[in-house]
């Protein structure tokens, strides 16, 4: 079965919306969505690191992105340093170093505005196939643990005294987002995937006010400014990744208007 | 063999930037007390509550509840009620009561596990016996402080703890809601077998219902009865104190010697 560019695009866009949607509840009930800047902004030295080694980026940029977000979290833990200055450190320290890689690597010819922006409708099979188990994998996590990481959004302390392995659970998201995070950068890039992980959850917040629709609207704007962006940005011929983002942008200033309209 | 003490802390220190919080604190609570912690603020209740409860490791001393290390009770399943000071940090959070109830079976339920109706109906039997039974629907973020209040002493309960922790349970209520607090809280302890650790910082409403006071100002003041004295208390607070209570307080202070 070969699936053409477009259809290999709109595939791969609408599941990584729906990975997003869903992770970006949690991201804006945690408060993670400065952890996530750091976590996809430091994905860019873990990318540039795979070019440097001759590996696939997706496989370094996941350990290298879970090991700057795992560093930051013990770095806070320990109360080395506050965690938004750990984030600010962390991440500008990892770009850095991905311009290093990149030069040291020599390949100039890499599509490095792709990775920061996003270019999906170049994506192959095999990225589709990445995308797609990435997904799943970390949607089922998700499920499986979805009442600790609700519990854990409401009240760490009481969820660790009511007996749950909190650091466990908040060590194995920053994990998930890291890989959420890599695969999401082939729809729109590096510098704009912390939207995707934001930008859903926090319009969710305006419109819903339990869980389960606050999950819908979520998973309902990422799909829906994905699957817009997307053609709209083939008709106009308008780079898709930002497409989408101005699009999630605006329906959450549409409905901070509503909420507050009400 | 007696039982062993609900609570035992033996010359334990807490420090935080070089300072001590807590210092050489020595505490027994006899399992079935309704203890009171008064102190001033900044004296280090909250954080004497934390060390009971295992949240913070002590620098140095040792903390035993029911005989055992907390970490290892909390392992073992055995769980204590909490109810913190701050409820929500998220006062829109999108949850409905019975949800924040049913939180507290989550740690007995286990990771990736659902609630069965076993522990809804735990959950709406702690709230039919707070009297909150009509809230089980609304959303958290729809209540009074007082109904706040008992949503999360119920949500506390739910966990089926032997020792219940509160920390400043009075400061949203006004003075009738308190003491209808302290009382509904004695009759629980009664009827579920509890010991009952309060602080406050607020001394009379703690002291007319309690049946043990302990002061603490980073030290612990614990004195035989007979009742607390003035003194006592100023000593605590470090400033004068008003007299606010009658009666007979039984409650013990040992003092350091220095």
């Amino acid at each position: 079965m070969a699936l053409g560019f477009w259809q290999r695009a709109l595939a791969a866009g609408v599941v990584l919306a729906v990975l997003c949607g869903c992770l970006s509840v949690f991201v804006i009930l945690r408060r993670l969505a400065f952890i996530g800047v750091g976590i996809s902004h430091s994905a860019f030295g873990g990318v540039a690191l795979g070019f440097l080694l001759g590996i696939d980026p997706l496989w370094t940029g996941i350990v290298f992105s879970a090991g700057v977000a795992l560093a930051i979290e013990w770095a806070q833990q320990r109360g080395h340093i506050e965690e938004d200055a750990a984030i600010g450190i962390f991440f500008a320290a990892a770009m850095a170093l991905g311009v290093l890689f990149l030069h040291l690597s020599g390949t100039y010819n890499v599509d490095v505005f792709g990775f920061l922006f996003g270019n999906i409708l170049a994506i192959g099979e095999r990225q589709v196939v990445q995308i797609v188990v990435v997904a799943v994998g970390v949607l089922a996590v998700v499920g499986i643990f979805f009442k600790e990481y609700v519990f854990i959004s409401f009240d760490e302390e009481m969820a660790w005294v009511s007996g749950l392995p909190v650091n466990f659970l908040r060590a194995l998201f920053l994990v998930l987002l890291s890989l959420a995070v890599i695969v999401a950068i082939y729809l729109v890039g590096i510098i704009l995937v912390s939207a995707l992980l934001v930008i859903p959850g926090a319009t969710a917040r305006n419109l819903a006010g339990h869980l389960r629709p606050m999950l819908l609207v979520s998973l309902g704007s990422a799909v829906g400014a994905t699957l817009v962006g997307l053609f709209a940005s083939a008709w106009l011929d308008w780079p898709s990744g930002a497409t989408i983002v101005v699009l999630l942008s605006l329906l959450f200033f549409l409905s901070t208007l509503w909420s507050r309209a009400k | 063999m007696t039982a062993a003490p609900a609570v035992e802390l033996r010359g334990v220190w807490v420090i935080y930037h070089q300072r001590p919080v807590l210092e050489d604190i020595d505490l027994v609570i006899p399992p079935g007390r309704y203890v009171g912690i008064i102190g001033p603020n900044g004296a280090g209740k909250s954080t004497l509550l934390k060390v009971v409860l295992g949240l913070i490791p002590p620098a140095r001393g040792v903390v035993r509840v029911f005989g055992e290390p907390p970490a290892r009770l909390r392992r073992s399943g055995q769980l204590l009620g909490y109810l913190p000071q701050k409820l929500m940090s998220q006062p829109q959070f999108p949850v409905t009561v019975l949800e924040v109830v049913l939180m507290g079976r989550y740690g007995r339920i286990g990771l990736g596990r659902w609630p069965g109706p076993g522990d809804r109906e735990a959950a709406l039997a702690k709230l039919r016996r707070l009297r909150i039974e009509h809230l089980a629907d609304r959303p958290i973020g729809a209540l009074s402080g007082g109904e706040l209040q008992r949503v999360f002493i119920a949500r506390a309960l739910v966990v089926e703890p032997r020792l219940l922790v509160m920390d400043e349970p009075t400061i949203s209520l006004d003075a009738c809601a308190q003491d209808d607090l302290f009382e509904m809280l004695h009759d629980l302890k009664e009827e579920l077998d509890l010991t009952v650790l309060v602080v406050s910082h607020d001394i009379g409403a703690v002291a007319r219902h309690v049946e043990e006071v302990v002061c603490l100002n980073r030290r612990l003041y614990v004195h035989e009865p007979p009742p607390i004295g003035r003194l006592a208390l100023e000593r605590t607070f470090g400033c004068s104190v008003e007299y606010l209570f009658h009666g007979e307080i039984p409650h013990r202070v040992v003092r350091r010697d220095e």
